[in-house]
């Protein structure tokens, strides 16, 4: 049977009780808000992405241990990474979160990042782990909305 | 009646319960969400099915005569149980959202215009403003809401305040699903008519709970649903004066609610009829008047008494247990222990009390003002009902350690 430990590893347990890259980032070049209105999960991401670089990354808001922890894991992988490893990232990080049981997530891509890989054995937290993956995405896509910030 | 309840034999009624989750036994503590169903309720829906079902109110034919005579004789078991004047004022709906929709549409665009008020309570369910928010931009009305203490108690004195001759319906939930209050609706409605105001109750919650008696209370529109008092889901009540429904426009159009029909122009059937357009939830409707036989035959004294004895060992525990918050200490409340805990989110209290096979409810409970009031985003709900028992509750506390300690 899966455990709740498999979920609640030490790793996320850490990252919830001490968020890295926690706070608002000002000035950023990119930024956006998350929401899940079904459990009431809000996040804000903030970018400074120079050359197609992320040069910084931070989240705010409040969640879940799983939402929060997912955050900050990402901003922790994703500082120095091209906008191009961020969107092979996303796809390996939404594929772990989705995938059959049976398959193994993609160590090598994810790292870290696979301390999550527990999720998709509770459907209902699925969303919690991936939230902060799309408000980045869009965050990155829909720059004009973040141009205010500049 | 006048009984106490014996757990036991209520336990044996409800055949859901006698199951593990992860290898526990099931602990089911989200009755403000739904309520399970007994036996009775189960077989009356499956006998209607396997022996009586056809369409109602048009067959000539035996089964259709049988289905007609059952959804009418459930009709009159609903109006018993709510003391309705007449099977006239109870109008079976999908649920307590579509009856208050009803209302909002029908009674709403006709009585309700520009400048004029609705006023509800801060401590509303979804389904009690926005459909009152839909009908003051329609018919440029203003939506007034009266606000509560910390306790959760809705401020009479503001209400008092609030209210005037501009006040055309007054909206307020009989018994809070996210905080456990139950509000006084006598006063409320005995003030709202001193201005000349209607009175709608969403009793939803409070149905299974707390006798109501439509007439003593004098209420003009009272909507509650099946499913929280142990019947089927998608079936619930509209009970409403019939002078008021007589004054009201239908609220949907098709079978059932006409007489004659032509192209040129229709003619609307009398009361009920005229607000149940289409084949209606037949098999749902006979469930619900099982459901309320079973309450009957318990007793809502007997209920009430019951569930207070299981709210006040669970609050005591509450109290003693380091870190937690309750949200909600209303005086006059029922069922419902809402709470947040010190360093576990209440989603994550949900993941792991559903491990130790304890199921509650995490989120906002479709009542965001409510949380706004408390700053707080959701809350893990533990709700009761007259099969929970003692043991249950204790279970609960220990996976709330449980939780506690993972993220310690």
């Amino acid at each position: 049977m899966f455990d709740l430990g498999d979920l609640y590893q030490q790793v996320i347990i850490d990252h919830t009780k001490s968020p890295r890259n926690f706070g608002k980032l000002e000035p950023c070049s990119h930024d956006a808000e998350g929401y899940n209105p079904l459990c009431g999960d809000q996040l804000h991401v903030y970018l400074q992405i120079d050359d197609d670089m992320i040069k910084e990354v931070k989240f705010e808001g409040q969640g879940c241990s799983i939402s929060t922890a997912s955050a900050s894991l990402m901003t922790e992988k994703l500082k120095g990474k091209s906008v191009r490893e961020f969107e092979h990232l996303f796809e390996a990080f939404h594929e772990m979160a989705t995938a059959d049981m049976s398959e193994k997530p993609d160590e090598e891509t994810l790292g870290k990042l696979a301390v999550l890989a527990g999720v998709k054995e509770f459907p209902s937290r699925i969303k919690c782990a991936t939230l902060c993956w799309h408000t980045l995405k869009s965050a990155i896509e829909h720059s004009d909305k973040a141009a205010k910030t500049e | 009646m006048g009984m106490p309840c014996d757990t036991e034999a209520i336990r044996s009624d409800f055949p859901i319960l006698h199951q593990e989750i992860y290898g526990k036994p099931l602990v089911y503590l989200d009755n403000a969400a739904t309520t399970q169903k007994p036996h009775c309720v189960i077989d009356a829906v499956r006998h209607y099915y396997e022996k009586d079902n056809a369409n109602i109110h048009r067959g000539v034919h035996t089964l259709s005569e049988r289905a007609t005579a059952d959804y009418e004789a459930a009709r009159e078991t609903i109006r018993l149980f709510f003391n309705a004047r007449s099977k006239k004022e109870v109008i079976f709906t999908r649920g307590t959202t579509e009856s208050i929709n009803l209302v909002a549409s029908s009674w709403g665009d006709t009585n309700v215009g520009k400048g004029d008020e609705i006023l509800i309570t801060h401590m509303e369910h979804h389904s009690n403003i926005v459909p009152w928010q839909m009908l003051c931009e329609r018919v440029e009305a203003t939506l007034k809401v009266v606000p509560m203490n910390e306790a959760g108690e809705m401020d009479m004195h503001a209400f008092e305040t609030l209210l005037s001759e501009r006040t055309k319906l007054v909206g307020v939930v009989h018994m809070s699903n996210a905080l456990g209050t139950i509000n006084p609706i006598r006063t409320i409605i005995k003030q709202a008519h001193a201005v000349g105001a209607r009175v709608l109750v969403d009793g939803a919650q409070a149905a299974a709970h707390v006798a109501v008696d439509v007439q003593a209370l004098d209420v003009d529109f009272y909507a509650t649903s099946a499913h929280k008092m142990y019947g089927p889901t998608g079936v619930g009540v509209l009970i409403a004066k019939e002078t008021v429904l007589d004054a009201m426009p239908p609220y949907q159009g098709g079978g059932d609610m006409i007489l004659t029909v032509t192209f040129e122009k229709t003619q609307y059937n009398d009361l009920p009829h005229k607000f149940e357009a289409g084949t209606p939830n037949i098999a749902g409707v006979i469930g619900f008047a099982k459901a309320i036989e079973y309450i009957n035959a318990i007793g809502l004294d007997a209920i009430a008494e019951r569930e207070k004895v299981l709210l006040d060992y669970a609050t005591q525990k509450a109290v003693a247990f380091d870190g937690l918050r309750q949200i909600g200490t209303a005086k006059d409340k029922a069922c419902v222990l809402s709470f947040v805990m010190d360093g576990v989110h209440p989603h994550d209290l949900g993941t792991i009390l559903d491990r130790e096979g304890v199921a509650i409810r995490a989120g906002h409970h479709c009542a965001m003002p409510v949380m706004q009031f408390y700053k707080v985003p959701a809350t893990a709900r533990a709700s009761f009902s007259i099969y929970n028992t003692e043991a249950e509750v204790d279970a609960l506390f220990i996976a709330l350690i449980k939780a506690r300690d993972l993220f310690a």
